[in-house]
């Protein structure tokens, strides 16, 4: 029992590190506060379920959902990255109501509110599941290290620090925001596909700002542009809310006091530490 | 080298720039002065490609720059500062070098050499003084590659000893072959370094002389001064 707890809480650790490393790229390096990151997750989500309810294998449905997300992504940033600020994350959040509201009322593809059950199997041992959500997180981590040391990824940085700046030296900020957008919701679409794999059951909830509030904790506790942050935060963060269920009497508290904490942990690390554990710029 | 030929810009109502026409000559300093609110910055913008004229054209060694973006301007070889410093604050010198130049350290060190900023290539660049930060932002305009070298007010804020430092790096820029344009207000260092100097004066260009003869003009005195 405790085994397969175990195996549960890691499984979720390495999706949450692929979703808040993927945020991290856009927001923390890049400078795009993008609060509809879990439109792109869930789109993965969806994608991928339905195509392999559908009888496609999960791998090509994994791709499949990756590079649709990456799409969208793609097509709502050449929209709105040259909107500035608030605006921007205005536009984005929207998003989300936009998926909540399609995902809800286009019943013959999302079924509503009811869901999607029975999403097939990648593999019926959580163990050997664990593990390959652990080599995608892993991969994702590399990848993500390498892309901020490189070239590319030191130009996202200058775009995020000051834009005008980054153009003057001859750098188009325009596509590279574009690219950044691209990247973070390819590995947004990935992480929904193996979420969704993982729990067999997608509903309209993979939206909520509930989900969306503790990916955004996790990412300003570890601090924006810190890899290592990311992970440090979603491991000893998730250690804690967990802790809850084994400390709170009453199970219909847990939520209640879990939100609580969720926002008090962000309240004050918002006011006393600004930048996060490890972070390197200002939330 | 540059010129611009009937740049016009205006902000709602406001004339910021009036048929401004004027050219920059290679190998020269060539300073843009004027009293404030006189369209001297929006006159840099427009040619970097910040702000985008309503009228007129600008070219390069011949390379039409008009309503391209920041970008391509920057590509085609205009490298700038600005009024105020626009250091990306949260990288470290090293970086913000890369972002100008993929080079290597020595040429990196060697830069920061020539504008006497002596600190670590790690260091980060909001750990920096604003006169550090000043010439980091000039070693970075200098290190990308350009054929013209725009500076928006570089004394300001600084000290005298950046002041005198920075006027013999422009000295020694202009010595080297390098064509410098550059906005400023403190009139001992423009009379001083430039070859020729270009008034400005609500939107449009008042004078264009060497430095002997705007100092003693009674237009560039009445527009500084009053009548």
């Amino acid at each position: 029992m405790i085994h397969e707890y175990l195996i549960s809480f890691m499984t979720f650790t390495f999706i949450y590190i692929i979703i808040v490393e993927s945020l991290n790229l856009s927001w923390g390096f890049t400078g795009l506060a993008n609060l509809g990151h879990m439109f792109f997750v869930g789109i993965g989500a969806y994608a991928s379920a339905i195509l392999t309810l559908n009888g496609m294998p999960w791998y090509m449905a994994m791709i499949i959902a990756a590079v649709l997300a990456c799409f969208l992504g793609v097509i709502i940033a050449a929209i709105t990255v040259r909107l500035k600020g608030d605006y921007f994350q205005i536009v984005t959040l929207g998003l989300v109501f936009i998926a909540i509201a399609v995902s809800r009322n286009w019943v013959s593809l999302t079924r509503g509110a009811l869901g999607l059950p029975g999403i097939p199997y990648i593999t019926r041992n959580n163990f050997y599941f664990m593990i390959f959500a652990f080599i995608l997180a892993g991969i994702c981590t590399l990848f993500f290290y390498w892309l901020t040391n490189s070239e590319t990824g030191k130009i996202f940085q200058a775009i995020r620090d000051d834009e005008t700046a980054a153009a003057v030296l001859g750098k188009n900020t325009y596509a590279y925001k574009i690219l950044s957008i691209g990247i973070s919701t390819f590995f947004a679409g990935i992480a929904g596909s193996i979420y969704a794999h993982f729990i067999h059951f997608v509903d309209p909830t993979i939206f909520d700002l509930e989900f969306f509030v503790l990916i955004l904790l996790f990412l300003i506790a570890g601090g924006l542009a810190s890899i290592k942050g990311s992970i440090i935060s979603i491991f000893a963060l998730g250690i804690l809310f967990d802790a809850i269920r084994f400390v709170v009497v009453s199970p219909e508290l847990i939520g209640a006091v879990r939100n609580m904490l969720f926002m008090g942990i962000l309240l004050i690390i918002l006011i006393f530490k600004p930048r996060g554990i490890f972070g390197r710029v200002d939330v | 080298m540059l010129s611009l030929k009937n740049i016009s810009k205006s902000f709602g109502g406001i004339k910021a720039v009036n048929r401004c026409t004027f050219e920059v000559e290679e190998n020269t300093i060539t300073s843009l002065i004027g009293p404030n609110g006189a369209g001297k910055t929006t006159v840099f913008n427009i040619i970097s490609g910040l702000i985008r004229a309503d009228a007129g054209t600008i070219k390069l060694l011949k390379k039409n720059l008009t309503q391209m973006p920041a970008y391509k301007i920057a590509q085609a070889g205009i490298s700038r500062t600005f009024q105020l410093t626009k250091v990306f604050r949260n990288m470290t010198i090293k970086d913000n070098l890369l972002i100008a130049n993929n080079t290597d350290e020595q040429e990196m060190k060697q830069v920061l050499e020539s504008v006497y900023l002596h600190k670590p290539l790690d260091t980060i660049a909001s750990e920096l003084s604003y006169g550090q930060q000043r010439l980091l932002e000039l070693a970075r305009a200098l290190l990308k590659q350009h054929s013209l070298l725009m500076l928006d007010e570089p004394t300001a804020g600084v000290n005298p000893k950046i002041r005198q430092e920075l006027k013999s790096i422009l000295k020694n820029l202009k010595n080297k072959g390098k064509t410098v344009f550059l906005i400023e207000h403190d009139m001992e260092f423009v009379m001083d370094i430039s070859d020729i100097v270009i008034v400005l004066n609500e939107g449009k260009v008042l004078k264009i002389g060497k430095p002997k003869e705007i100092i003693r003009d009674k237009k560039v005195l009445e527009a500084y001064l009053g009548k």
